[in-house]
């Protein structure tokens, strides 16, 4: 074996094979879940609805990182580089240009597509941990390229944008949040869906045969290089969104928002809620919103250790995240359907 | 007749003032956070992050409103401080403080750090009319009334120091050579600015050279060797702390010795000028508005006595040279007598007008001389510095007490 095909094999070591069918839930729990999204913001308060909103669109952006790393086996720490970017063009459109929200938001997810399909090329001859750095040297360049000065007059340098908040259309009697909890509900259902669907198919099989075997899907006649880059674009396509949905959410935009952090978070939220499992992303996201702040809550000055303890405990005991509790829950709801 | 008259004006006066006066007994008024007994301020601190040196910050006032209510509160209120960490992250900023006013329902949001936080913040808590208090920023646009009228900042800014320096040099130094070393963001580019608009038309025969660099950079050592390289006789050194002690360490190296004046964010004596050498140090100009909490000189000094007390009893084992201690007991001490003045009337509104009617107020650890002034066209409290010299192993204070009010545009 070659040192390169070594690296090939070493990267796809680390991403399991998930077999299609258990990347998303079954109908019955998806509408059990669905309902509650739609229910819970009428007995919520606002800032409830907003962390919410927070959930789904952070959600989305893990999403957006399993469908690269659970669908194509490619990794990624540069993931706060789109999410940035989505969110910089739709305040900039929303706010200079006086665009509606929705058409922005389509609009950054199609550049971050763009953008992302033309990292994808050579990022290509990278795989595994060579890959990871490279994007991250993409997050970490970012923040300084947000500020750039002859950028300023569209993104206010390090300034950040303010970002006006939309109202409920059509004279809708419904507080700000609770129209943008359903908007972002809307977009990331369609999104959820189109996922589904594009994993399942001739694509997703494309992708899910790189990832257990790049040689193999190549003897196949699988196009390599145009499935890793396609995966790569639509990944940054969808982190574009929901970066556009939290500039909107948030009203605000920085270069300080979208550090490496922010990658390294979204990874962490894909971890935790279980690589390859579409709807763990959203317990993923939730895990990196409400945990810190369980840790601050526990202890001020050490909240950082006591988020690494339950980290460390998640990791140790249910290594495949979320994805993990769900089907002990299915198994052990099974065995009792059975006694 | 006359008598019966004078005895009814006298009547009617005294029923007239029994009215008033019950009137203003009656006069309580709370919005959301205040009550007969409580008075609930928010806050956010990067406790993590990078930034989260300054998180001492919160614990000093957390501990100061302790020392409050310890000796029975605020016209008998106790003050109830709700402090979060928002990882010197925007969005993080906007949860933490969408969750002091809607879920914990606080009064006001007190000194928030951080100028991307608080531009974060700043159109939220506007829209829904909750005071920004004394921000910790040192940036220019709080003192925006006009615009912001819920938004007060506290400490002078960045640009009023700059201006300070400006208008010294002009007077001490006309023909001055000036290099400007800044850093290339928000906090750099203010002094620049307020810098250039101190020397007014003098600004391009005064400024020979502007030198950037990035926060990301591990050394600026090559600038200032190219700085060297052009002679100038005065080096501006906008920096923070970290890249101040590298420049007044390499000027040494290099056995150059122009006139250095460097930032007040940077004048400290622990991270900066002992790490960059106390004889390399000697000379190097600064301006100043706090007392250093490590100057023997103030022992004596009433206001700091009361801080060190505080400290002994409040945090005991905190380190006395970090200027963050200072800042949080000054900011606190203010918060407190704005609520003081606000008597029974702990509106909003009330709590906003009080903040703006602040009268030659001199907090425990402000220098002598320096006042806290604000006015409903004027939400910039701090705005006077001393200029200052390092000498020995501390800071001297010399001249008189300057003036740099700078006015958003």
């Amino acid at each position: 074996m070659s040192a390169a095909e070594e690296v090939v094999a070493e990267g796809n070591e680390a991403v399991e094979a998930v077999p299609k069918r258990s990347m998303t839930m079954g109908t019955g729990t998806s509408v059990v879940v669905l309902l509650l999204l739609i229910a819970v913001p009428l007995f919520a308060k606002n800032f409830v609805i907003f962390q919410l909103t927070q959930l789904l669109y952070l959600g989305l952006a893990v999403l957006a990182l399993n469908i690269l790393t659970g669908g194509s086996g490619q990794f990624s720490l540069g993931q706060s580089a789109f999410y940035g970017i989505g969110a910089y063009v739709t305040a900039v459109m929303m706010e200079q240009f006086n665009i509606p929200y929705f058409l922005c938001l389509p609009v950054a997810g199609v550049l971050c597509f763009g953008v992302g399909f033309l990292f994808g090329q050579p990022a290509l001859r990278l795989s595994g941990v060579y890959l990871a750095l490279a994007t991250f040297a993409l997050a970490t360049a970012m923040p300084q390229l947000l500020k750039l000065n002859f950028l300023e007059p569209w993104t206010g340098g390090v300034q950040g944008l303010v970002v006006t908040k939309p109202d409920a259309p059509f004279g809708l009697k419904m507080s700000q949040d609770m129209w943008l909890y359903y908007f972002t509900l809307f977009v990331v259902l369609a999104i959820y869906i189109f996922s589904v669907n594009l994993l399942r198919s001739r694509s997703g099989r494309a992708f899910m045969a790189i990832r257990d075997n790049e040689i193999a899907a190549s003897a196949m006649g699988v196009n390599v290089a145009l499935y890793k880059t396609l995966a790569f674009g639509v990944s940054a396509g969808i982190t574009g969104v929901a970066g556009g949905l939290s500039a909107i959410a948030v009203q605000f935009v920085a270069p300080d928002s979208f550090t490496i952090t922010l990658a390294i978070q979204l990874f962490l939220g894909m971890v935790v809620g279980g690589v390859g499992w579409l709807p763990g992303s959203i317990v993923g996201a939730a895990f990196i919103i409400f945990v810190p702040n369980i840790a601050e809550g526990v202890s001020k000055g050490l909240s950082g250790a006591v988020f690494g303890v339950i980290l460390f405990l998640v990791i140790y005991l249910v290594p495949h995240g979320a994805r993990q509790v769900a089907i002990l829950g299915q198994q052990f709801a099974g065995r009792l359907r059975r006694n | 007749m006359l008598f019966e008259r004078t005895l009814r004006t006298a009547a009617l006066v005294t029923a007239v003032a029994t009215l008033t006066s019950g009137a203003a007994l009656a006069q309580k008024k709370y919005d959301t956070g205040a009550s007969d007994t409580e008075i609930k301020i928010g806050n956010i601190m990067p406790y993590s992050g990078p930034a989260s040196a300054y998180g001492i910050i919160g614990k000093t006032e957390e501990a100061y409103f302790k020392m409050i209510n310890d000796k029975g509160g605020i016209n008998g209120r106790k003050v109830n401080f709700v402090t979060y960490d928002d990882s010197y992250s925007p969005p993080k900023a906007v949860e933490q403080v969408r969750k002091l006013v809607e879920s914990d329902e606080v009064l006001a949001v007190f000194n928030p750090l951080g100028t991307p936080s608080n531009s974060a913040i700043q159109k939220y808590l506007n829209a829904k009319k909750i005071p920004q208090l004394f921000v910790a920023t040192g940036a220019t646009k709080w003192n925006d009334p006009k615009n912001f009228p819920w938004t007060i900042g506290w400490q002078p800014s960045y640009q009023s120091e700059a201006h300070i320096y400006a208008k010294w040099l002009m007077k001490e130094k006309p023909d001055a050579k000036v290099a400007i070393l800044y850093q290339n963001d928000d906090f750099g580019k203010d002094y620049l600015k307020g810098t250039k608009d101190g020397f007014g038309p003098k600004a391009s025969s005064m400024i020979m050279m502007e030198e950037s660099y990035e926060v990301s950079e591990p050394s600026i050592d090559g600038h200032i060797v190219k700085i060297k390289a052009a002679n100038p006789d005065v080096l501006l050194i906008f920096t923070t702390p970290k890249f101040g002690a590298q420049t007044i360490k390499k000027t040494a190296e290099l056995g150059w010795k122009p006139l250095q004046i460097i930032t007040n964010v940077s004048a400290s004596v622990g991270s900066v000028m002992k790490p960059a050498g106390f004889e390399a140090s000697q000379g190097v100009l600064s301006a100043a508005y706090a007392k250093d909490g490590a100057d023997p000189r103030w022992n004596d000094d009433a206001g700091m006595k009361k801080w060190a007390e505080f400290l002994d009893k409040y945090m005991p084992g905190a380190d006395k040279t970090d200027a963050s201690i200072v800042y949080g007991y000054g900011a606190a001490q203010t918060l407190a007598k704005t609520l003081e003045m606000c008597g029974d009337d702990l509106t909003r509104a009330n709590v906003m007008k009080q903040a703006a009617s602040l009268k030659d107020f001199a907090p425990d650890t402000l220098l002598p001389g320096i006042t806290i002034n604000t006015g409903p066209s004027d939400f910039a409290p701090i705005s006077q510095l001393q200029m200052q010299r390092f000498k020995g192993e501390k800071w001297e204070q010399f001249g008189e007490i300057l003036s740099g009010d700078v006015a958003p545009e």
